[in-house]
């Protein structure tokens, strides 16, 4: 029997670039570009490991995102996942992790699924919840923030590495899984893989498309509220000394005087 | 008054310090009611009166060890039914945002992570978070339901006001999916006598130009000196010298202590992310021209192979 992963990624501005709200409060996204959160590459790749060791199986990338998130999906299809699904509505602006994690499931159920794959977090909200949000909208087992994952047998395993302790996890399919950026360096599309991505079917779907309400999702439908968000203002220069020698005994005395000693 | 669910971080019954200062947050929204789960409630109930808790619920069961997240998701949903919060608040951690965030679902709640300040607002409680690599300040509410936030350590001080801290049963029945996620073997992280580097008042981290692991033993030297918590680079961590628990930054860990001190760390917008709140940001590194210099407090441009063990020194012969 076929292997069913559903590789759930994020379009994310790139935070090399200069990141701001819009008016509304919500991300802008007019004045930087974005890309296939480095996070995600991680769940990606794994993805790709676990179809190669089984049998059977088959690679679907998710997004749900804008008209520029399909160049998140088409990264991931040239690293070599089978196909897309990309949940695009103008409805979804202003969305937050609980209704993301509504849409996510609904456009997983509809793919179909064993094992569902994310990065441990996004790189612009960096909430981390969505995994394990995702995995009580299914009613299924969550196997997350994993730096090793496998699966054999209609089994996952793998090591989460928390605080205090390092874990060996075991959770039956079907499963949630996330993975750190321990879990393995993702590979670099090759130009065969870019090429083949082109022709590799990218489905496009909309909130009716999902049985979803326009109410459920978007700034109206969000559970949290962003009431103001305000600019840092940029740090006061600081003392920059050269060191000469005494660049250790000079630091002790500001040290000191901010009495950290 | 209204009351505030506190989820009891602890090992054993001891609780960890980012539970007290919780405490300090919860007392400004209403009556705070601790819920401990595992062994261990009796000897933390002392504490936890100490710090306002009116009431503790205790709820011990070896699902809560054996099982992931699911188990203590039951049970923070009975304490629900139990209190009818305003608010849940958890400290921030990896496994309690998941914790939170699957409570959130289940009671309709909206959530907030990794919120810096909190207080009692017109319309709810209000929670102040960093956004953009902490580039942004915003304030937020949930819309829907009681308020579920994480709280990131070292948000608000440790104070003692003393409460009633009765301990009660926590009745939890659990939920078919409680017992999904099996974990076969824990292996506890071996201690390294320092402080836990998302709760220490003063960080020191080393980076690239730290250049070996053998080398980070300069850093650890400063860093006991200060009885600081060590932290490293995701350079240093990909190369090996140091382990990922220790790393900050986005992928890593996010510190806000009173004191950072960044040693041979370029200052990438990654590491920038993990650090930017810090109170006061001192840096050490060969390059005038290294973006972490914009954020320092007081910069020391030279080699941290000459300025962290003059210092090192000079902060133990003023200890002494």
């Amino acid at each position: 029997m076929s292997l069913r992963i559903v590789v759930c990624v994020k379009y994310v501005p790139d935070a090399t670039g200069d990141r701001h709200f819009a008016d509304d409060l919500t991300l802008d996204r007019e004045d930087v570009d974005g890309l296939l959160s480095e996070l995600d590459e991680y769940a990606v790749e794994q993805a790709l490991q676990i179809a190669d060791e089984a049998d059977d199986a088959e690679v679907t990338v998710l997004t749900v995102g804008p008209e520029d998130a399909k160049d998140a999906l088409r990264k991931a299809l040239s690293m070599g996942a089978d196909k897309a699904v990309h949940v695009e509505d103008d409805d979804l602006h202003g969305t937050d992790a609980v209704g993301t994690s509504l849409v996510l499931a609904r456009a997983v159920e509809k793919t179909g699924y064993d094992l569902v794959i994310s990065g441990m977090a996004s790189t612009d909200g960096a909430m981390g919840v969505v995994p394990a949000l995702l995995a009580e909208r299914l009613g299924v087992a969550q196997v997350t923030l994993l730096s090793e994952v496998a699966v054999e047998g209609g089994v996952v395993t793998g090591r989460r590495d928390g605080d205090t302790a390092s874990e060996r996890v075991e959770a039956s399919l079907p499963a949630v899984v996330s993975v750190t950026d321990q879990s393995g360096e993702a590979r670099y599309p090759s130009f065969k893989g870019i090429m083949a991505a082109k022709k590799k079917p990218v489905v496009s779907l909309d909130l009716g498309d999902l049985g979803l309400d326009a109410g459920e999702v978007g700034l109206g439908g969000a559970w949290t509220v962003v009431d103001s968000a305000v600019q840092r203002p940029a740090r006061t220069a600081g003392t920059i000394v050269k060191d000469e020698g005494e660049g250790g005994k000079r630091l002790a005395e500001f040290l000191a005087g901010q009495k950290f000693i | 008054m209204a009351e505030v669910l506190v989820f009891v971080d602890h090992v054993d019954g001891a609780v960890r310090k980012p539970t007290l200062e919780l405490l300090t947050l919860a007392r400004r929204i209403g009556d705070p009611v601790a819920v401990v789960l595992g062994g261990g409630a009796g000897v933390a109930a002392g504490v936890l009166a100490e710090h306002g808790a009116v009431r503790v619920l205790a709820a011990d069961a070896p699902e809560f060890a054996e099982f992931l997240v699911v188990p203590k998701v039951d049970a923070l949903q009975a304490a629900v039914e139990v209190v009818s919060p305003v608010a849940v608040l958890l400290p921030s951690s990896a496994e309690n945002k998941e914790i939170a965030a699957r409570l959130a679902v289940r009671i309709g709640s909206g959530i907030i992570t990794d919120a810096t300040d909190l207080e009692a607002g017109e319309e709810g409680v209000v929670a102040t978070q960093s956004a953009f690599a902490a580039s942004f300040t915003t304030k937020s509410r949930v819309s829907r339901g009681a308020a579920v936030v994480t709280v990131k350590p070292n948000s608000a001080p440790v104070e003692a006001a003393p409460a009633a801290g009765v301990v009660e049963e926590l009745v939890v029945v659990f939920s078919a999916l409680a017992r999904g996620t099996k974990v076969l073997s824990r292996t506890p992280r071996e201690s390294t006598g320092r402080p836990e580097l998302t709760e220490a008042a003063i960080v020191v981290s080393g980076g690239r130009g730290v250049n070996g692991a053998e080398n980070f033993r300069v850093i650890e030297a400063l860093a006991d000196s200060l009885g600081a918590a060590v932290g490293a680079s995701r350079a240093a961590v990909d190369a090996g010298w140091y382990p990922h628990t220790n790393q900050v930054g986005q992928t890593g860990k996010s510190v806000s202590p009173q004191l950072y001190i960044a040693s041979g760390i370029s200052g990438a917008i990654q590491h920038r992310a993990g650090m930017q709140t810090s109170k006061t940001i001192v840096a050490i590194n060969k390059d005038a021209e290294a973006p972490i210099f914009d954020l320092v407090d007081y910069g020391v441009v030279g080699d941290l192979f000459n300025v962290v063990p003059q210092l090192t020194d000079e902060v133990t012969a003023r200890k002494n």
